[in-house]
């Protein structure tokens, strides 16, 4: 059941996301922002608050005619910030709603991922504590449905001594230290929040905490547009001898305040426990089946530490060397955190291919899946592939190429291919050309997995593709398993771009090497046998 | 000037996001209560009696006390429940008996009642009994009461006048 609406989930921010890679680039994608949004949006609303503050006043009397003063008498600054911090709580609620949903479609929210999950929970719950203070402060009539709603809500937990609801019944019940203790909550929880969210993030490796300049600049001119268009407004006096009968919600935030009228507060306080424990247990509804984690072979391991630098989990890190060799680190794999992607095996300067040993060792390598199991794979798979052109496919098991069936090899992720393996599978003629098929550009399921491939090929980080492998023989393709077609499309080409090529020449021969038999070279079109 | 046409379009749509959050951010707009009703909110923390009276020890009794916690009365925490009515032109709006709050039982009863009425003009009766009596009532007020639209109508007791109060 739960798999049927992540795959339904799935389909649907695929679908919704592919159009928006294309208007915005991978890189620019909101979508694929949605944290760094959300810590973007949080400071818009702290930066604001801080300057409402300054014309705030905690006043009963006050409260109210000090933010229509701040509102109307200097709208081009306190009025936008109003707007600001107004519109930037939505978004973050728009941004965190979003981001969940989006974490559960992928499946990014099971197995090791699950301490980001379950510390995200409290999030939301310090977030609407947060904004529901806030509308408090107005001391409009919005304020006075929500101090009521909020109060009556409380009241049915068997905390309070006195009903905190008799505050908001009758005009002189309330003191000014009431907006005083109403303003230290709306700093407080916001705190809080900001801490909840530090601890979130704490287990990701590079975290993306800012969007893009290019996607902030753009969203706070957007920002300033509506907090112009539709300036952030007071909605009347609070009357506690009237009851604020019609009121505009905020329905980010108050969505489920009218459920009040309709059930009992303690079937909503119900709803919303069971909500949190839902969400709370969801890593483990079911858990993930996970592959043996990651392990060391310190006889291959010399510390260089780029395992533990391109881990997207934060599940590798140097200790001090526990062998006799002369390194002063070693890599140690936390099997908790590990997902098994293989991203470290790709990383490791040991893992190539050419290596002689009797059987072929790296110094990081999956118990399930070795390095000498995907060359062994590699050299079956361009045994099968036929045709003018000898394509090799390279694919992530999340990507759009997963899905075809000739000469394919799939990968957790594509970076777990060493670029010394496409080396090696066009140096030895294996095949023509070699495709690189991974998730969509701005949605990997391993974070990282795309920008370490492109940088590795590109020459730009450890380990590098080396000079001598003729490019135009490679073509990396990032889609999703919706852009079948896409996909489709972009192989054909680069097929025919390779077939005009003409054959791969097998440079480096196989006989001395380790690999199976099937990997014969190839002779070029025209050569002498 | 094709990335400015591309910027351009970027803006555009996230304007369109940000201008569709700005109007959910306070419409469609919300009525909690019917159209031509008025509120009234039944509330009040009273303790009533203590369930029994102070009983003077024997001097048996005082002597198997601890010697610091020596008293020569005893008196039970516990407080009776309240009970209470609430009649709209004789229709019963609310009518209960709410326990003492604490776990000993010896808080103030409390209650919080909220009631949605068509405006109009009403008989209300607010009655209590917070003594040992089984029969009758310790509070009573009646009053002719015109409720307007979208009125807050508050009836509450003072513990320490023993009234009700309508406001």
């Amino acid at each position: 059941m739960i798999g049927a609406v992540r795959y339904v989930s799935r389909r649907g921010f695929e679908w919704i996301e592919r159009p928006f890679d294309r208007l915005f680039g991978p890189a620019l994608n909101p979508i694929a922002q949605l944290g760094a949004l959300g810590f973007f949006f949080f400071w818009i609303v702290a930066v604001s608050g801080i300057y409402l503050f300054v014309f705030f006043d905690t006043g009963i009397e006050r409260a109210f005619e000090s933010v229509e003063y701040l509102t109307h008498d200097h709208r081009f600054h306190a009025g936008v910030m109003r707007s600001f911090h107004r519109y930037a709580s939505d978004l973050l609620v728009v941004m965190l709603a979003t981001h969940m949903l989006r974490e559960f479609a992928y499946d990014r929210y099971r197995g090791a991922r699950w301490f980001s999950w379950l510390t995200g929970v409290p999030i939301v719950w310090l977030l609407y504590a947060s904004g529901i203070t806030g509308y408090w402060l107005v001391w409009d009539k919005l304020a006075q449905y929500v101090a009521l709603t909020s109060s009556e809500l409380l009241d049915w937990l068997p905390i309070f001594g006195e009903p905190i609801a008799r505050n908001f019944i009758a005009t002189g019940t309330l003191t000014s230290r009431f907006f005083s203790l109403m303003v230290f909550m709306h700093v407080a929880v916001p705190l809080f929040l900001l801490f909840a969210m530090w601890i979130h993030i704490l287990r990701i490796s590079r975290p993306r905490m800012n969007p893009p300049r290019t996607l902030a600049v753009l969203s706070l001119l957007a920002l300033l547009a509506v907090s112009l268009w539709k300036p952030a407004l007071s909605q009347g006096h609070v009357d506690l001898a009237r009851a604020p009968a019609t009121v505009g919600l905020d329905w980010f935030y108050l969505p489920l305040y009218p459920l009040t009228s309709l059930w009992s507060n303690g079937a909503v306080w119900a709803m919303l426990g069971a909500l949190s424990l839902m969400l709370a247990l969801m890593p483990w509804l079911p858990p993930l089946r996970r592959a043996r984690p990651a392990t060391v072979d310190l006889a291959h391991c010399n510390g260089c530490a780029r395992c533990a630098e391109d881990c997207p989990y934060e599940a590798i890190r140097m200790v001090r060397r526990t062998d006799a060799l002369p390194f002063p680190t070693e890599a140690q794999v936390n099997a908790s955190l590990c997902v098994s992607c293989g991203i470290c095996v790709g990383s490791c300067p040991s893992s190539t291919p050419y290596r002689r040993s009797a059987e072929l060792k790296t110094g990081i390598d999956l118990p399930d899946y070795s390095l000498r199991e995907l060359r062994e794979r590699v050299v079956a798979a361009a045994g099968t592939v036929r045709g003018a052109a000898r394509i090799l496919l390279l694919a992530c098991e999340h990507g759009g190429g997963a899905g075809q069936v000739e000469g394919v090899v799939t990968v957790p992720c594509v970076a777990m291919a060493p670029p010394s393996l496409i080396d090696f599978v066009l140096g030895k003629g294996l095949a023509d050309g070699v495709v690189v098929a991974g998730c969509a550009e701005s949605a990997c399921y391993h974070r990282l997995g795309v920008a370490w491939t492109q940088q590795r090929l590109a020459g730009a980080r450890d380990p590098y593709l080396r000079a001598r492998v003729p490019r135009d023989r490679i073509r990396m393709i990032w889609t999703s398993t919706l852009e079948t077609q896409r996909f489709a499309r972009e192989l054909a080409q680069f097929t025919r771009e390779v077939e005009a090529l003409g054959p791969a020449m097998a440079v480096r021969p196989t006989a001395q090497s380790s690999a199976t038999p099937g990997d014969a070279p190839r002779q070029p079109v025209g050569a002498a046998p | 000037m094709t990335n400015a046409i591309r910027h351009a379009g970027q803006f555009a749509v996230i304007l369109l996001l940000f201008s569709g959050v700005a109007v959910f951010a306070n419409w469609p707009v919300y009525r909690q209560i019917p159209l031509g009703s008025a509120i009234v909110v039944l509330t009040f923390v009273h303790g009533a009696d203590r369930k029994a009276d102070c009983r003077r020890l024997g001097p048996e009794e005082i002597a198997k006390l601890p010697p610091n916690m020596r008293k020569v009365q005893d008196c039970p925490r516990g407080r009776r429940p309240i009970y209470v009515e609430l009649e709209l032109s004789g229709r019963a709006l609310f009518a209960a008996s709410l326990p003492p709050t604490g776990i000993a039982g010896d808080g103030p009863s409390r209650v919080y009642q909220r009631f949605a009425i068509p405006a109009g003009s009403y008989d209300v009766v607010a009655r209590m009994r917070d003594t040992a009596r089984a029969q009758g009532f310790d509070h009573q007020r009646a009053e002719r009461v015109t409720l307007v639209v979208d009125q807050m109508f508050v009836v509450d007791f003072r513990s320490e006048s023993g009234e009700f109060v309508f406001r």
